[in-house]
């Protein structure tokens, strides 16, 4: 079963990232496709997460290839909040692709189908798993809020001719949007990885690579909010922050997991 | 019934002569009512590039007479400058109005609600409400279904445009102008229509300043109390005789301090420019002047104009489906005739048969009736359809005739 749902989400949001990339060329139709295809992709990847976790007697994403898995649901979760939207549309160009080739790689990794059990709690699990991953989340919208933002800042300072042709997001609302993100995430990051601190503590197990490289993705993070708050940077400075934060995001999820996971 | 245009437009007549066939809505309603005695339809459609007369009746060439009239009567030089179109022709034009695609701007959207409130006023009957229903459809649909227009059509609009690309919603948003005179009114208003405030007029002339300021709900400021007041601003709009620069770069660098990394945008209207260029080079600065605006207005335009071409063929279809209608009156009262024949035929056999049908019960008398008229009715259902198809291909009225003189109905059946 969760093999059947797995298919028509990722041919789905395959779909909305090739839709993208023509609304991008030629806005329209090809524009309200993907759009479709994100949401119908969303609801059957919701299908294959229920369905795991009715196959499975507990949290059914603990190992690196199901975070993978839910990490993807969330990430198109975030998206589609504003993505449906028509100026957003170009937001999907970045979120999209990415999704499908996570998605793909969750599935080499098995985390489609149904794993085995983990000695952890599923509170523990579900606290600390799913804390990290919405916020992963959070980041990877906020990341592609600010490319999107330098991409049209980079227009208006090129003063191009083309400059209205497209229905975009405007500058302010972009920064603000990546601002509210960051700020709903780093909280459940902050939480997330204070729970996952405390068991650590408690089982007296060691810090892993893992560990630290999201303990350095949390400061960047919280230097981003820091420097917009207090210090008052916004626009292409904070663009470029958000950016250096989601190469952690990116480094913390695909480069480093095996040994926290194993 | 035909249907009869008789206008001018920007198109064959300068400003000079269509202001003096210009019509107020008062005027056009009483037009219209004058020309529709005599059981004619009328609309009149008068806008500052337009006056149009649009007739239903049956004597298309007296109505086109009337018609001409009665703009000569305004203005007698307007007759060379008339256009005289008819039938599916003036429907089509209509349409064109309608969707902004016989516009000065392409797309422009004024003229959908300057056509309905001449439909409004105007003395119609079935056709002329047909085809001015269909008009606004069509036009409607035109403007949702293309980009048309999406896009700012003058420099001002591009101005405001630019100013929601970097803010988005402008409620909020504080104006300052540079500058008093008409460009820098005509901004503001432009920027006011999108919801944006304006906060400070300054200019060399205090009164000019506390003029304007007054009219849009400002405050006026000294040339002198600029910087000061970029701080707060996001939008500054100049447009000053002055000879050199007004604003320059260093100027904005020293308040950029207290903006706390907010956009700014600056746009230069002015001729010398008022503007330091430099500032564009400044981090959340925005500088375009008015060659830069002009590319995007062109750019605009041309996209409007590729737009213009998928609505020229929505327009086309809607025109289409007008004529089919419009066309099918012509054959529909020899049809009515042939089906009234028909029945009348029916009627009189079953009459005939009198003798023999009151043997039958009630049931059996109704499935005699029924079968005959369904005799009768797929008898006369592929002539109708024909009938119909040869009005909308304009070769209806031959076979109304043909089918008058083949059975035999009478000129009191017309």
């Amino acid at each position: 079963m969760a093999e059947l749902l797995f298919w028509p989400a990722l041919l789905l949001y395959g779909e909305a990232a090739v839709g993208y990339l023509g609304d991008a060329r030629r806005p329209g139709v090809a524009g309200r496709a993907a759009t479709w295809g994100v949401r119908l992709g969303w609801l059957a990847q919701t299908a294959l997460l229920g369905v795991q976790a009715a196959r499975r007697d507990g949290f059914p994403w603990a190992t690196w290839a199901g975070s993978l898995n839910l990490f993807v649901w969330l990430v198109v979760s975030a998206y589609l909040i504003w993505g449906c939207r028509r100026p957003y549309r170009l937001l999907g160009l970045t979120v999209m692709p990415l999704a499908a080739v996570l998605l793909v790689v969750a599935r080499a990794g098995g985390g489609t189908g149904v794993g085995g059990t983990s000695h952890y709690s599923n509170l523990f699990l579900v606290l600390h798993v799913g804390l990290v991953l919405a916020a992963f989340a959070g980041f990877t919208l906020a990341a592609s809020l600010s490319g999107l933002y330098l991409w049209q800042e980079r227009r208006l300072k090129q003063r191009a001719a083309t400059v209205l042709r497209r229905s975009v997001p405007a500058l302010a609302t972009l920064d603000g949007l990546a601002l509210r993100t960051v700020a709903w995430s780093l909280p459940a990051l902050t939480l997330g990885l204070g729970v996952g601190l405390v068991r650590l503590v408690v089982d007296g197990d060691r810090v892993d690579a893992l560990v630290l490289a999201t303990g350095v993705t949390w400061l960047v993070w919280a230097a981003y909010l820091w420097l917009r708050f207090v210090a008052g940077w916004s626009g292409r400075r904070a663009a470029y922050l958000a950016l250096a934060g989601f190469a952690l995001v990116i480094v913390v999820r695909l480069a480093l997991p095996a040994t926290h996971f194993a | 019934m035909r249907l009869v245009l008789v206008g001018t437009s920007h198109h064959r007549a300068p400003v000079e002569l269509r202001e003096r066939v210009a019509l107020e809505r008062e005027q056009a309603a009483t037009l219209a009512a004058r020309l529709a005695e005599g059981g004619r339809e009328t609309v009149c459609l008068s806008t500052c590039n337009r006056t149009e007369i649009y007739l239903a009746a049956e004597d298309a060439e007296q109505a086109e007479r009337d018609a001409v009239a009665a703009l000569a009567e305004l203005e007698p030089e307007v007759a060379h400058a008339l256009y005289r179109l008819r039938d599916q022709a003036a429907a089509l034009h209509l349409f064109r109005v309608a969707a902004g695609l016989d516009s000065l701007v392409p797309g422009e959207g004024e003229i959908l609600g300057q056509v309905r409130i001449a439909h409004e006023l105007g003395t119609t009957g079935p056709l002329l409400d047909r085809v001015f229903r269909q008009a606004l459809h069509s036009g409607r649909k035109v403007r949702a279904q293309t980009a048309i227009g999406h896009s700012p059509a003058s420099v001002s609009s591009a101005a405001a445009a630019l100013a929601e690309q970097v803010f988005g919603d402008l409620a909020d948003r504080s104006i300052l102008l540079v500058g008093a005179g008409k460009i820098s009114e005509q901004a503001a208003r432009n920027l006011r229509s999108r919801g944006a405030r304006i906060s400070f007029v300054a200019n060399r002339t205090r009164g000019r300043a506390e003029e304007l300021a007054r009219r849009l709900g400002a405050e006026a400021l000294p040339l002198a109390g600029i910087e000061e007041e970029l701080a707060r601003a996001d939008v500054v709009v100049a447009s000053t005789s002055a000879p050199g620069y007004v604003l320059d770069a260093a100027a904005v660098r020293r308040a950029l301090g207290g903006r706390r990394g907010r956009q700014l945008l600056l746009i230069d209207l002015a001729v010398p420019r008022d503007l330091d260029p430099a500032i564009h080079d400044l981090e959340a600065c925005y500088l375009y002047d008015i060659d830069d605006l002009q590319a995007i207005v062109a750019e605009t335009l041309s996209g409007r104009r590729r737009e213009a071409e998928r609505a020229e063929s929505l327009v086309a279809a809607e025109a289409d489906k007008f004529h089919e209608w419009h066309a099918a009156l012509d054959v529909v009262p020899a049809i009515a005739s042939l089906r009234a024949r028909a029945e009348e035929i029916r009627e009189a056999e079953l009459q005939k048969a009198e003798g023999l049908l009151e043997r039958l019960d009630e049931s059996q008398r109704r499935a005699v009736e029924a079968i005959t008229t369904q005799i009768v009715n797929k008898l006369l259902h592929l002539p109708t359809v024909r009938m119909k198809q040869a009005a909308a291909a304009a070769d209806g009225v031959l076979y109304a005739e043909a089918v008058r003189h083949l059975f035999g109905l009478g000129e009191d059946e017309r």
